[in-house]
């Protein structure tokens, strides 16, 4: 640990590899203790030679460094979903911190690297870990996050101190328990590998089996007991299948990044996927592909620590879901806002007109765009802009001269139903809910917008059809639609379509 | 009727005996006395933290009873679970848990599917029915965050009835949901009790409690009253449930409260639970 980014222990491959920046740095790792890298069979030194040895599975180490990542990506996706979906996912972390000592245990245990040794050693421990933070609950008045940080530092500590001791008593022997610490997917030997395969066998069995009792005691655990299913035992089954995923990932991920392989290609699938069968797909599919970009990467690169890659590679995932999932990603909601806006100044403007054309008695139908800058206090050039935008949307047509506009049919019946709704809600708000007349404005400049077709019948019906807002202005009258009129649309469609952006 | 009387009474839907709860050693029910015939529909009524969503919880054994027992058709819960029907509050889960509205009707089969078996055609039909009783079947596919207030209520109600159950404990079913909503749902309650059913439905809204039930249990930490609407609700006895606590009642329970030693007691958190 002391020498992570000791420059002058570089390999000199890796100076010319150096696909980016941060990532160069992980490959100044010079741990003597590390056994077999990837890439150490046959010194290839070319990415376009490595890649190739990749994509060929040419040699042993890398076949089951590739297999051992896929393995651990499908059980940690898995896993990591029911973390998610019960908000877990510290209580991940603590059992990835917890089963530290266990390993070193497993260490001392079978004084070798035996897998089956570390597995039960550290899938204890780790449990031990969970089930403290639980009693530490409930006994005192900690809160879960307070207990999970004792037990994940305390157990931690002390697992520090095992590895420490266990290097220092037995140098050589006990090669292979630093890649618990950063992870190392070649270090996977073929026994290892074999091991995951038959965990990941028995997890994807467990989940496929016991699915919807699964899913219904983690959404509603109280139900769940109701209805006779044995929550607790769930619980722990649960529990016991995700500290294995944990020490079976450890070699490949490390201690302190293996539980970003529960939590982040989870979340990722949980910004995609709205039922729990696609998301548990989508988080095994995105934890298979990172973890095998992971390897791919840190293969590229010889000597790069295969835990930051895989995690690295998740991350990208997350973000790419992040940004474009098409409900839950950020530029949807982006979309969504804008066109709202630019819904909401559509109609403005077109109540603006109704506002001239209402002020001279409806005498005459052309509406001077400077009056309409004057009344919203934009400049012309605004106006127009935000013209031009109705004519596009056939709302208006603009005179020859480019200085007036003009009402379509259909402009003229959004303009009238949103003057509508202003003016209703206006006289909801002083007779019904018994607002002063002079609050009102602010309130219906908002909710004009959203109203509905079905809240204004309501509105209709609890004000009894009135003609006049409080400040004794005529409520219009939406004009019917004309039948057989191509490119009309009815006024229903459009509510609809607004009823889907419900506030 | 007449056969039942013959061979003694039937035995009440349900009957709480001495039933007390608590939760961190401090007792929130005490000693209630109930036995509920077939065939009503029964509000629990009294202020805020009486203890009425912990009665039901007891009543089902989700939360550890401290003294007395409960039993369904003169059985304890566990050999009758299946005929026992549960709506928790609605704030009691994530709505945004990755379900749709069928997924969570779908979960009151599993009492009855058990732990592996897969639901099947039937179970379909029935969680499809219970969605269109409560008028949601259209909403069936929906992922359950985006529905409104009243829906996600309905969801709920649609899984007890899919639970098929000859008891009903209802834990604020009409919290958060509007009128219509409520009037529909309390149509469906009166059907269902006319078929038969009994029906246990938390309530907190004194002005509707006398027309919505037939029988009211008035809680206060201890059982204020128990019998048909009419005799029960009265000034007096409204006055005795929400007139405050009896204050020895509860400085005892905080005594004992503090009195808790470290260890593991009844350790159960309400407003943790989810």
């Amino acid at each position: 640990m002391r020498s992570r980014f000791d420059p002058v222990a570089a390999h000199p491959v890796c100076r010319t590899v150096a696909p980016a920046g941060i990532l160069a740095a992980l490959c100044f790792f010079p741990v003597a203790v590390w056994a077999a890298r990837i890439g150490d069979v046959g010194e290839a030194s070319s990415i376009s030679e490595q890649a190739v040895r990749f994509f060929t599975f040419a040699d042993p180490a890398l076949r089951c460094a590739l297999l051992g990542a896929l393995l651990l990506g499908l059980n940690c996706g898995l896993l990591g979903s029911f973390i998610v979906v019960r908000r877990m996912a510290l209580v991940g972390d603590t059992l990835s911190h917890a089963v530290l000592p266990g390993i070193a245990l497993g260490f001392l245990w079978a004084s070798s690297k035996d897998p089956v040794a570390i597995l039960v050693g550290a899938t204890l421990v780790g449990m031990a870990g969970v089930l403290v933070s639980h009693a530490i609950e409930r006994t005192t008045r900690l809160k879960q996050d307070s207990a999970l940080g004792i037990v994940l530092a305390s157990f931690y500590a002390i697992g520090i101190c095992l590895v420490d001791h266990i290097q220092r008593s037995s140098a050589g022997k006990m090669s292979g328990i630093k890649s618990f610490l950063f992870g190392q997917a070649s270090a996977l030997s073929e026994a290892d590998v074999l091991l995951m395969a038959v965990i990941s066998a028995v997890s994807l069995l467990v989940i496929t089996l016991l699915r919807g009792s699964l899913v219904t005691a983690c959404f509603d655990s109280a139900f769940a007991h109701a209805i006779g299913l044995p929550v607790r035992a769930l619980e722990r089954l649960l529990l016991l299948l995700t500290a294995v995923a944990v020490v079976v990932a450890m070699q490949a991920a490390g201690v302190v990044l293996v539980s970003a392989l529960l939590v982040i290609p989870a979340s990722t699938a949980y910004l995609l996927a709205d039922r729990m069968p696609r998301m548990l797909v989508i988080a095994a599919l995105v934890g298979m592909l990172s973890a095998a970009s992971g390897a791919f990467f840190s293969f590229l690169g010889n000597h790069l620590p295969t835990g930051p890659l895989i995690v690295l590679s998740a991350a990208c995932f997350f973000v790419v879901a992040f940004l474009f999932a098409p409900r839950h990603g950020w530029l949807s909601g982006v979309f969504m806002r804008r066109s709202r806006w630019r819904r909401t100044r559509r109609e403005n403007t077109l109540k603006t007109f109704y506002k001239v054309l209402e002020d001279r008695q409806f005498d005459g139908e052309d509406i001077a765009l400077l009056t309409v800058a004057q009344i919203r206090k934009e400049s012309v050039d605004e106006v127009v802009r935000r013209v031009r935008d109705l004519v596009a949307h056939g709302m208006v047509t603009l005179g020859d001269e480019g200085e007036t506009a003009y009402f379509t049919p259909e402009g003229l019946r959004e303009a009238a139903r949103i003057v509508r709704n202003h003016r209703l809600w206006e006289l909801y708000l002083t007779t019904v809910a018994d607002y002063p007349a002079d609050h009102v404005h602010e309130d219906a400049e908002e909710i004009e917008h959203v109203l509905g077709a079905d809240m204004v019948r309501q509105l209709e019906r609890r004000l009894s059809f009135p003609t006049e807002d409080p400040h004794g202005k005529p409520i219009p009258v939406v004009p019917e639609p004309v039948v057989g009129a191509a490119g009309f649309g009815i006024a229903g469609e459009t509510t609809e379509h607004r009823d889907r952006f419900r506030l | 009727m007449e056969s039942a009387t013959a061979q003694g009474s039937p035995p009440p839907a349900l009957e709480l005996h001495d039933l007390s709860v608590a939760y961190h050693r401090r007792p929130v029910v005490y000693g209630v006395d109930v036995a509920v015939p077939e065939g009503k529909l029964v509000g629990i009524v009294g202020p805020n933290g009486a203890g009425k969503s912990t009665l039901v919880k007891a009543a089902l054994g989700i939360v550890p009873l401290g003294s007395g027992w409960v039993e369904f058709f003169g059985r304890p819960y566990a050999e009758v679970k299946k005929r026992v029907a549960y709506v928790p509050q609605r704030e009691s889960v994530d709505w945004d848990f990755p379900v749709s509205a069928m997924d969570v009707v779908m979960m009151g089969r599993y009492g009855h599917l058990g732990l592996v078996r897969r639901p099947r055609a039937a179970d379909r039909e029935i969680a499809s029915a219970a969605l269109e009783k409560v008028n949601m079947l259209p909403f069936a596919n929906r992922q359950i965050s985006n529905l409104s207030g009243g829906q996600q209520q309905r969801v709920f109600l649609a899984r007890a009835l899919a639970q098929q159950g000859d008891v009903y404990l209802m834990d604020e079913p009409f919290a958060g949901v509007d009128a219509a909503t409520e009037a529909s749902i309390i149509e469906l309650l009166k059907e269902l009790r006319d078929a038969g059913k009994t029906i246990f439905v938390v309530h907190h809204d004194l002005t509707t409690a006398e027309d919505y039930f037939d029988q009211l249990i008035l809680l206060n930490m201890r059982l204020v009253a128990y019998g048909e609407t009419r005799d029960v609700f009265t000034p007096e006895l409204l006055q005795k449930t929400y007139g405050g606590r009896l204050t020895i009642l509860n400085r005892v329970a905080e005594q004992a409260e503090r009195m808790r030693v470290s260890g593991p007691g009844v350790n159960y958190d309400d407003k943790r639970h989810r």
